[in-house]
């Protein structure tokens, strides 16, 4: 049985963890985590959208950052979105507020469209993907620059808004507000591949 | 992915803004000093206006929109997002703000309302909040299309009892509906005034459609822990933070308040030492005819 934990500090845990739910189909269990102690016992991870200044705070107040750098060495798969892209990055763009876990080779530049007005849904096309995907983007951050182990898996205009290192997923939108969950079969798929090297 | 293929304002993204602020505190700034400090507390989102509901009340008069100025330096000063209140009614007081670039307008009671209606939401680009006592008034500002509903409380007056009332209230009235058949609903939604299809879905989730916050009245963490453990999804903090002895301190309190609130020791740890929260007014002691709540039907 799967275990998936969705980092619960601040922001919309209740759409990841019942998106995280539709698509495992009873393959396994999701649990929103609010307290250190359970990061290390889970097969797979999510850091949800909300507001990067406020998790980085709580993050950095708990032992759960230290829980989470360890579990994703260690190869977890983590679904990082939106604010979550923000906080795995290596860099932010002139930003001193927030500080980024660093787990992924990236510069980010926070609210890269403007305020809410300019919030947009768009029909992205993705790598891999044989028809394009709806994507909903909050207030969202945008990756401007990844290093050379970074995959990107789509963007929109000049900026990358999905991309992978790794074991990390990262989207500047949000798939657990829509019905279509192919990333979250990716992330499913990571889990499996990662189960059957016995990571 | 070409840019011009974008659509901005659909309720999705309305709704998505909201559930963004989840687990959050939004607090009640009057300038960019004090945005800073909302900011470095943890909080969500800040609330721009020209005084914290407790100054209104005490100033009387015409409480209108914030000077436009104002929310710019704010906009300036944090990343978090900016909200503002506008009227009740008051369209082009929304207008303005959209236009300044607020990330969400508070149609508020607060302010002294220009209308008997309230502003046709769905109109706009950006998401609206907006109070309510019950689930009659929520549901029909969502059907005016509020992304996002707080309760009222009394605000201003630091005494979380009428939030209380207003979270019981909606929260009872959602509870009552379980069970109810189509028949049932169609009569409850004739005798609350609102539309049906709401009505059902809140029927069926067993929760209002959009997120729920708490507001009018929370002035401590254990007033914000509260409102939590009573379902609240967030909470507004207006005139509680700097109306209190040591603004910084109550802000981060708070904050810590709502991501623990079911955890008492930690309550109890950062509820120490905060100095005097604000000093309050009991809301029983208000006349009718100068509650805030009653403002909007």
């Amino acid at each position: 049985m799967l275990r998936i934990g969705v980092i619960a500090l601040q922001g919309d845990v209740s759409e990841h963890v019942l998106a995280m739910e539709r698509a495992l189909q009873g393959k396994g269990e999701v649990q929103a985590v609010r307290t250190p102690g359970i990061i290390p016992g889970c097969d797979g991870l999510v850091l949800p959208g909300g507001e990067s200044t406020t998790i980085s705070k709580q993050l950095a107040s708990s032992e759960m950052a230290e829980e989470l750098k360890k579990a994703v060495y260690a190869g977890v798969p983590l679904l990082a979105t939106c604010a979550g892209l923000v906080l795995v990055s290596r860099e932010i763009e002139g930003e001193m507020r927030v500080k980024p876990l660093g787990l992924m080779d990236t510069r980010i530049g926070r609210n890269a469209f403007g305020p809410q007005r300019e919030s947009f849904e768009a029909d992205l096309d993705v790598k891999g993907f044989d028809r394009p995907y709806r994507a909903v983007f909050i207030r969202a951050p945008a990756i401007v620059r990844v290093g050379e182990g970074v995959d990107v898996l789509a963007r929109v205009g000049e900026n990358i808004v999905a991309a992978r290192q790794n074991s990390i997923m990262a989207l500047a939108f949000h798939p657990e507000l829509t019905d279509d969950l192919r990333f979250h079969d990716i992330f499913l798929k990571m889990l499996e591949e990662r189960a059957i090297s016995g990571g | 992915m070409e840019l011009e293929n974008l659509r901005f304002g659909t309720e999705l993204l309305k709704r998505g803004f909201a559930k963004m602020q989840k687990g959050g505190v939004i607090m009640d700034v009057t300038t960019p000093e004090q945005a800073m400090i909302a900011e470095e507390a943890g909080a969500v989102a800040v609330m721009a206006l020209h005084a914290v509901p407790a100054d209104i009340r005490k100033m009387g008069g015409v409480a209108r929109m914030a000077d436009p100025a104002v929310i710019e330096a704010i906009i300036e000063t944090v990343t978090i997002p900016v909200m503002a209140k506008a009227r009740i009614g008051h369209f082009v007081e929304a207008q303005i703000l959209e236009a300044v670039g607020v990330d969400m307008v508070d149609e508020s009671e607060v302010l002294t309302p220009a209308d008997e209606f309230h502003i046709e939401k769905t109109k706009f680009t950006i998401p609206f909040v907006c109070g309510a006592r019950n689930l009659g008034e929520a549901l029909r500002r969502i059907k005016e299309g509020a992304a996002m509903i707080r309760t009222k409380g009394e605000a201003g007056t630091g005494d979380v009892s009428q939030a209380v009332l207003h979270m019981r209230q909606i929260m009872g009235q959602i509870r009552s509906l379980k069970g109810m058949d189509e028949l049932q609903l169609m009569k409850t939604a004739r005798e609350i005034e609102v539309d049906l299809d709401l009505l059902a879905e809140s029927a069926r989730i067993q929760r209002l459609p959009v997120v729920n916050f708490a507001a009018g009245g929370v002035a401590t963490p254990a007033d914000a822990a509260l409102m939590m453990q009573l379902g609240a999804d967030g909470v507004f903090v207006g005139s509680g933070i700097f109306k209190s002895e040591n603004p910084a301190a109550m802000a981060q309190a708070i904050v810590q308040a709502v991501h623990h609130y079911d955890d008492p020791q930690l309550l109890a740890r950062v509820s120490k030492g905060l100095g005097a929260a604000m000093k309050g007014l009991d809301a029983a002691s208000i006349p009718e005819a100068e509650a805030l709540q009653t403002r909007g039907w």
